[in-house]
């Protein structure tokens, strides 16, 4: 199966296709067997012994043996460990709710803030943007969301400060923009310096200087998520002449 | 989401498909997602004629939806009928499943929608045009899915014999190739361009 996921590594792939053990796998007598083991990620699901697609997308590989699909949409699915922004809809009590672009929201504890105790409560209100990442997401429970890490350190999460701008892209954006070696990243640091945050809900909120290279940035980044790469080159390079 | 048009002929819809979203207390199902089909006709209000065409494609679409990953939430289908010219439920079933897929919405299989007629001569015309409907003594749409290319759904109007059905089956299965090779297609070209 390994080698038949890897031959397709880059084809475009449709619900319903699957992968399945090969009669011709041999176990060679001779050698150490090691089990094959395949680690699959989104949009590939496992049904008895086979592996069905179950989005549209290109499929990936990751060494050593890591598979997904990569499928583009708009709409947020909450997983945890994953950093979002949120917007801040009801404070009540000791719980805030926080509307992140899913279909329920999501809950933040007040204590869950960097140097947060009873006596000594975070500064937040209704409307507010948080960065903070999910505790709990799965389907049957309510997600919760959390502002510290592990260690209790926020690490660049909680509320976001005045000022800047919140605009949505679609999620592959947000995933090329978060990526190790993001072309988009060193193309957009060649313009103007600006403070970015990237929630992977596919929110982003942007600060630069001014209001206008504000907005000239989260115009580029809202245009260029349905761009080749080359016209994208060209638009940011047009901007920077000062052109727009 | 994501909104889709289709034709065959002249016969042309708009699908929109929103979701994983909010759903109301009164409609939410403990382990699965709600789907919600809308079909709007071109001109007036939605009658009974509408709502056995939701029914149509609510069922085929809950059956190759995989709603059991969303519970408690809902997925919301919208067809807008666009131009009515013969064979619109099979282009409101295609249409559905592009928008579904588009929207990444878990599937465990695509179908598509192929329409039979059988004229007064006993002639089998697929995807017939409003015309020939008319002057047709059988109408039947069938919904077949892309893994097995078995049978999911089918609406039939008129009089035929069983070995007719059996034929227009197969001639049906046979024509859902092209749809299934379309998807392919289209689905290529989107993802080709990004990086």
């Amino acid at each position: 199966m390994f080698s038949s996921l890897k031959e397709r590594t880059g084809e475009v792939l449709l619900p319903g296709d699957e992968f399945s053990f090969e009669a011709e796998d041999t176990i060679s007598l001779a050698g150490p067997v090691k089990p094959e083991k395949v680690v699959c990620g989104p949009g590939l699901r496992r049904s008895g012994d086979r592996l069905l697609v179950c989005k549209s997308g290109v499929l990936r590989h990751k060494q050593p043996n890591m598979f997904w699909v990569d499928s583009q949409q708009r709409r947020y699915v909450p997983a945890k460990g994953e950093t979002v922004i949120g917007i801040v809809t009801v404070k009540s009590g000791d719980v805030f709710k926080v509307d992140f672009g899913g279909s329920e929201q999501a809950s933040l504890s007040y204590l869950a803030f960097e140097g947060s105790t009873k006596r000594n409560r975070p500064n937040v209100q209704v409307g507010d943007l948080v960065f903070s990442q999910f505790l709990i997401a799965n389907q049957d429970m309510e997600p919760e969301l959390v502002c510290i890490d592990g260690s209790g350190r926020a690490n660049g999460m909680g509320v976001i400060g005045g000022g800047g701008l919140l605009f949505t892209v679609s999620l592959g954006l947000v995933r090329r923009l978060l990526s190790p070696h993001s072309e988009v990243r060193s193309d957009l640091q060649q313009l103007f310096p600006c403070e970015l945050v990237v929630g992977m809900n596919g929110r982003l909120w942007a600060k630069a200087s001014t209001v206008q290279q504000t907005l000239i940035i989260s115009n580029l980044l809202q245009s260029c998520d349905t761009m080749t790469a080359q016209q994208r080159r060209a638009l940011f390079r047009r901007v920077a002449q000062g052109a727009l | 989401m994501w909104i889709k048009a289709k034709k065959e002929g002249d016969t042309s819809v708009l699908a929109a498909a929103y979701g994983p979203a909010e759903v109301k207390v009164s409609k939410e199902i403990y382990d699965r997602a709600t789907l919600e089909v809308l079909i709007q006709p071109k001109v007036g209000l939605p009658s009974v004629r509408e709502r056995s065409q939701e029914q149509c494609v609510r069922e085929t679409c809950e059956a190759s939806l995989l709603l059991s990953l969303h519970p408690r939430s809902s997925l919301t289908l919208i067809l807008q009928l666009i131009h009515n010219d013969g064979s619109i439920l099979s282009c409101f079933l295609n249409a559905a499943c592009m928008a579904l897929m588009d929207a990444g919405l878990p599937m465990s299989c695509l179908f598509c929608g192929v329409t039979c007629a059988i004229n007064a001569d006993g002639q089998i015309i697929t995807d017939p045009t409003a015309v020939q409907e008319k002057e047709s003594r059988a109408v039947m749409t069938f919904a077949i899915d892309s893994t097995k290319r078995r049978v999911m759904m089918s609406s039939t109007k008129g009089s035929f014999s069983v070995h007719e059905l059996q034929q227009c089956i197969a001639v049906s299965q046979e024509a859902s190739e092209k749809i299934f090779q379309f998807y392919r297609d289209s689905v290529s070209r989107r993802y080709s361009k990004t990086l």
